[in-house]
């Protein structure tokens, strides 16, 4: 069982979508794995024939237990080789190997296509605050190159992992019980209404469920929040918005109002370098980057998708990249860097016809943007009612890191650049 | 001296006596551990002693400390229950029998490495003279720490800077199992003429001849006239301690230092012999001093052992900061915060 | 504020301190005659402003040592200077049985108000007059122990260790007597048991105390210009062992050198590499290092001397070994 998640302790086999004895080239999907978040497709490490399958359909297994065995035809495989602890696992093994898996032979197999590549195999070798910083941010160490002594892995390696490669978030962590602050990608933390269940049914919680509970408890009772609102004009937003659309139409690409949304909070958080920061039990933590998350409603909750180096993207790239993550979210097809690592979170209802809402603070963020519904609303405008198309957006920040004073000049800075909306294309 | 002063003198040298027998059958009954060193045989260098110096003068012996707290005035019960590593003991169990203290009589201890309290005692006399209190210092030793390097030290530094000291040699003639004439050089007395101080033999046997010597001593210091030493010849019925198997000394020589005992001399000749006081008398004061020394035992025997929570005390008189307590029994080994490492502190 | 010396700023201290309470005294080899006061110079004067109060002594550090304990148990706040820490080994007896146990072995009923004052140190003396006991004194609970490196930390260390109702062996250093910094002309009194940043820096962590806080801040000034930045702790105290600085510093740089002048072998250094690593562990990115004087008696020959003792350069060549990843 691969890891797929940086606090993944098992997975679901969805699906298989090979048989055994069918052909198997490496980097095709071979099975669909069921997560606490979401179906993601694993891809074979190998070449071969998929020769047998450990782990049917519908059963839960452990990560590092072998669910299946690739292999050359000819190739003699052992029957049900032993499973691995997680622990002891030193590679994600989706499958298993070309030759007999025995456990102490771990499966020789490569990373597929452009995912990150394993570095260690076995021991780790990793310096005490290496480790607790690998930790911190959900890096699995086996995929960073140490350059100290015996290629130990050392706090600077760490940190150049973070911004470059879609984070391998891995280990297994314990189960979501409410924990310090730290930094994790959770599903975005929207107030939203569940399905009214019939009143006398208990519904299990969803792995979904569970997680979406343990983060917002967490945040709630970490979190010192602050709120500020303000309304913005979206007038001229909504006509440039026209303008673009048309010109794109030909591409099929459509600026929504919330990728206008994300352009100006990145374009913003670059001015604002606290409100991307991240808050640890250490002290306050710069970043350099600015991904930009964003809540994304899917069946039984919502997990949020992460949009990297926003403030480096034009509109029409953020458009296109967040249809894309959009899609691969409610279809369950998430791929590892989809979700996670962002250093700030909006969350948008604007298609709910909300007049205004708060949002609770994704740990490890300095705030949460929840923006509600755009509408016609009579304000005045040089001594005189007019009407104006309204937006209502509420930034919900952590005491602990900023103060409402810089909340209040970040929000308005947001809305400076929608209400000139010419700055989020120039 | 008065009669009841003289009785008063008996009866302390009767009080060692029975206390260091019955501490004897205690050790061996294991409620004593570690070294006893037991005073049998030297009470009247004690007792004679301590009659002569008033009571803030201070005083400064070795381990051989229990005839010396006891006749300053520590009682047998807080020297009993120190023995037993008691709560209750003259330092709450944390010296044990050879650093007996109690500053209130200002008994100064209870050294027990040897020759290692004269330098000690020779500063207690330097501040006495520099504070002008009148105090004079009393310092016993053994015969065998005469030949250390502190004892010539402080002769050498008390002669100097003429304190008001009495270096006084309980000269009991062996240092552990060493006879005298195997561990020095010279007699004992000539070691304070290479100091030109003022020195006297005295018969450690006779509390009388002690008490007066001592009387001299302290008068001259009073005088300005600087230190003393007083070579006391004594003798210790005992082994060195209770390990001591003591077969190293000539049994006939115990028996002819017996027949001079300190305490049937000064019965016979003093107390009896001018009817200060009748046989009677004396059976009286030895039942009264068994009751006084059994009393002590039932009490050490019930007192408490010292808290644990006790061990840090008095290492520092302050709390101190940040400090590093790796290995202790009651907090854990690695100590980040401020902590302060003492319940209690002076 | 003047600069002087470290030799005035603990004439200044002891001055200032008998002046204010007539229990202070000095008492040591040579103190008053000898060239005017002090083998090194540090009493002179006061014999004269302070008649009585100073008096030198016979060569017999067992008896300064004990007969200053015993005037201390006695209500007086004496000073004994022991010539050179070398000389300290006479007195071993009266320091560690005495002086430190007096206090708790006799249940709170004594206390011994005393400074030892003593310098560590080299200057071509060969074996027996080239030591340093920092790590002796440090191991014994009873005493506290000081080694201050700057003439501002010797001045109020030793103004606060004479008023200290503790024994305190106050270690003060050869090559540091001429030595010179900026001293307040108003009294000011340093807690004992408090480290001190001497320089701030990011990249690696210097925990060191006396001479090699000097050579430490040598080291750092020549490693800024390549453009390593180290943070320099000076721990002052030595007993207690005020880490807490150390601590804070690590969690930042995440590398520590520890700097010390003795021997290494169960030196002070391997103290407090243990307890960093046992407070900190999660904080370190490289093995705690040391720089340590070499293990052999002290030679006279010059060139040989000199290659005992750890120097700037030796601090400059850790530095170099841990950014560079050489462990």
């Amino acid at each position: 069982m691969p890891q797929m998640g940086f606090d993944m302790t098992e997975g679901t086999i969805a699906a298989w979508l090979k048989k055994e004895g069918d052909p198997v080239a490496k980097g095709e999907p071979i099975a669909e794995i069921e997560t606490d978040k979401t179906t993601i497709q694993i891809e074979s490490f190998s070449s071969g024939v998929l020769r047998k399958i450990l782990a049917q359909a519908g059963q839960k297994v452990p990560v590092g237990q072998v669910i299946g065995i690739i292999a050359a035809p000819d190739e003699p495989i052992a029957g049900a080789p032993p499973s691995a602890s997680p622990q002891s696992a030193s590679q994600p093994a989706p499958e298993a190997s070309k030759s007999n898996a025995a456990p102490q032979t771990e499966p020789r197999t490569q990373p597929a296509g452009a995912a990150p590549q394993i570095v260690h195999q076995g021991r780790i070798i990793a310096t005490p605050v290496a480790r607790r910083l690998a930790e911190e941010r959900g890096i699995d160490l086996r995929y960073v190159k140490g350059t100290g002594p015996d290629g130990r892995i050392t706090k600077a390696d760490v940190e150049a992992f973070v911004p470059s490669s879609p984070a391998p978030v891995s280990k297994p962590t314990v189960s979501p019980v409410v924990k310090a602050p730290e930094p994790v990608p959770p599903p975005a933390p929207v107030a939203q209404a569940a399905a009214p269940a019939a009143p006398s049914v208990m519904q299990p919680l969803t792995r979904m469920r569970q997680t979406i509970a343990a983060r917002m408890v967490a945040s709630k009772q970490q979190v010192p929040h602050f709120y500020i609102t303000v309304a913005v004009e979206m007038d001229a937003a909504l006509a440039l918005r026209a303008q673009i659309n048309e010109s794109l139409k030909p591409e099929g690409v459509k600026v929504s109002v919330n990728d206008m949304v994300i352009r100006a909070v990145a374009l913003a958080l670059r001015r604002f370098p606290n409100m991307n920061a991240a808050f640890t039990a250490e002290g306050i933590q710069r970043r350099d980057y600015v991904h930009v998350a964003n809540a994304v409603t899917v069946e039984g909750g919502l997990v949020t998708v992460t949009v990297r180096d926003a403030d480096k993207k034009t509109l029409k790239q953020i458009s296109q990249e967040m249809a894309a993550l959009a899609e691969r979210a409610r279809s369950n097809k998430m791929q590892p860097g989809d979700t996670g690592g962002q250093t700030f979170t909006i969350s948008n209802l604007g298609m709910y016809n909300v007049e205004n809402f708060i949002a609770i603070v994704n740990q490890p963020d300095a705030g949460i943007l929840a923006v509600a519904t755009a509408t016609p609303t009579p304000v005045v405008r040089d001594g005189e009612i007019v009407i104006r198309t309204m937006m209502n957006m509420t930034l919900s920040g952590d005491h602990r890191l900023t103060d409402g004073a810089e909340g209040a000049q970040f929000i308005n800075e947001i809305k400076r650049l929608l209400e000139n909306p010419w700055s989020l294309v120039l | 001296m008065d009669k009841e002063n003289l009785v008063a003198l008996y009866r302390q040298m009767v009080l060692i006596r029975v206390f260091e027998d019955r501490a004897a059958e205690m050790y061996a009954k294991a409620k004593i551990a570690g070294f006893l060193h037991l005073y049998n045989g030297q009470e009247a260098v004690a007792v004679g002693s301590v009659s002569a110096l008033h009571p803030d003068d201070d005083v400064v012996v070795n381990y051989r400390d229990h005839g010396w707290a006891l006749a300053r005035g520590s009682s047998a019960r807080a020297v009993m229950a120190e023995l037993f590593g008691r709560a209750t003991g003259t330092t709450g169990g944390r010296g044990g029998s050879m650093h007996l203290v109690d500053v209130k009589n200002r008994f100064w201890g209870g050294y027990a490495i040897v020759g290692g309290h004269l330098p000690l005692a020779a500063g207690l006399a330097a501040a006495a003279q520099y504070l002008k209190t009148g105090r004079v210092t009393l310092c016993s030793m053994g015969d065998g720490s005469t030949n250390i390097g502190t004892f010539h030290a402080a002769m050498n530094w008390a002669k100097l800077w003429n304190l008001p000291i009495i270096f006084m040699v309980e000269n009991n003639q062996y240092a552990m199992g060493t006879h005298y004439d195997v561990h020095s050089a010279v007699p004992m007395i000539q070691k304070a003429a290479g100091y030109d101080m003022y020195a006297e033999q005295v018969d450690g046997m006779d509390v009388m001849a002690v008490r007066e010597a001592v009387c001299r001593a302290a008068e001259r210091a009073r005088k300005g006239e600087g230190p003393s030493f007083l070579d006391v010849v004594t003798y210790r019925y005992r082994g060195h301690s209770m390990a001591d198997p003591d077969v190293q000394r000539d049994k006939a020589e115990i028996a002819r230092w017996k027949e001079r005992d300190p305490i049937t001399r000064f019965a016979t000749e003093v107390l009896l012999k001018r009817n200060l006081v009748t046989p009677k008398d004396l059976n009286d004061i030895q039942k009264s001093v068994e009751q006084e020394v059994e009393d002590a035992i039932e009490f050490a025997d019930k007192s408490p052992e010292p808290a644990l929570d006790t061990l840090y005390d008095y290492i520092y008189q302050q709390p101190v900061r940040n400090m590093q307590i790796a290995g202790s029994l009651i907090r854990p080994p690695t100590i980040a915060k401020d902590i302060p490492t003492n319940g209690k502190h002076a | 504020m003047a600069e002087i010396t470290y030799r005035e700023a603990l004439k200044r201290a002891l001055r200032e301190e008998m002046q204010r309470d007539p229990t202070v005294v000095i008492w040591g080899e040579d103190v008053v005659a000898y060239a005017g006061g002090g083998a090194y110079g540090v009493t002179s004067g006061l014999a004269k402003e302070f008649p009585g109060r100073v008096r030198d002594t016979p060569i017999a550090e067992e008896a300064i040592i004990g007969v200053g304990i015993g005037a201390a148990m006695g209500g007086m706040r004496p000073v004994c200077e022991i010539m050179t820490v070398n000389f300290t080994l006479v007195a071993w007896d009266q320091i560690v049985n005495h002086a430190a146990k007096q206090s708790h072995m006799f249940n709170g009923q004594i206390k011994v108000p005393m400074v030892i004052r003593t310098p560590n140190g080299h200057g071509r003396t060969a074996a027996t007059h080239s030591q340093n006991f920092d790590a002796w004194f440090a191991h014994v609970p009873g005493l506290k122990v000081v080694a201050p490196s700057t003439p501002y930390d010797a001045k109020g260390l030793l103004k606060t260790s004479i008023r200290d109702d503790d024994p305190v062996v106050f270690l003060e250093h050869l090559q540091l007597y001429g030595t010179r910094g900026e001293v307040p002309d108003e009294e000011y009194l340093i807690p004992i048991g408090v480290s001190d940043y001497k320089r701030r820096g990011k990249d690696v962590t210097l925990v060191t105390w006396g001479r090699m806080t000097m050579e430490s801040l040598k080291a750092a000034r020549i490693l800024a210009e390549e453009g390593i930045d180290v943070e320099i702790v000076d721990l002052r105290t030595l007993r207690p062992l005020d880490l807490s600085l150390a601590l804070e510093s690590v969690h930042k740089t995440n590398r520590v050198i520890v700097v010390e002048e003795g021997w290494r072998t169960a030196g002070l250094g391997a103290e407090i590499a243990a307890s960093l690593q046992e407070m900190a562990f999660n904080d370190l990115d490289a093995p705690i290092a040391r720089v340590a004087g070499l293990e052999v008696p002290m030679p006279y020959a010059r060139n040989l001397e000199r290659a005992t003792l750890p120097f700037a350069e030796d601090v400059i060549a850790a530095v170099h070994a841990m950014m560079q990843k050489q462990y």
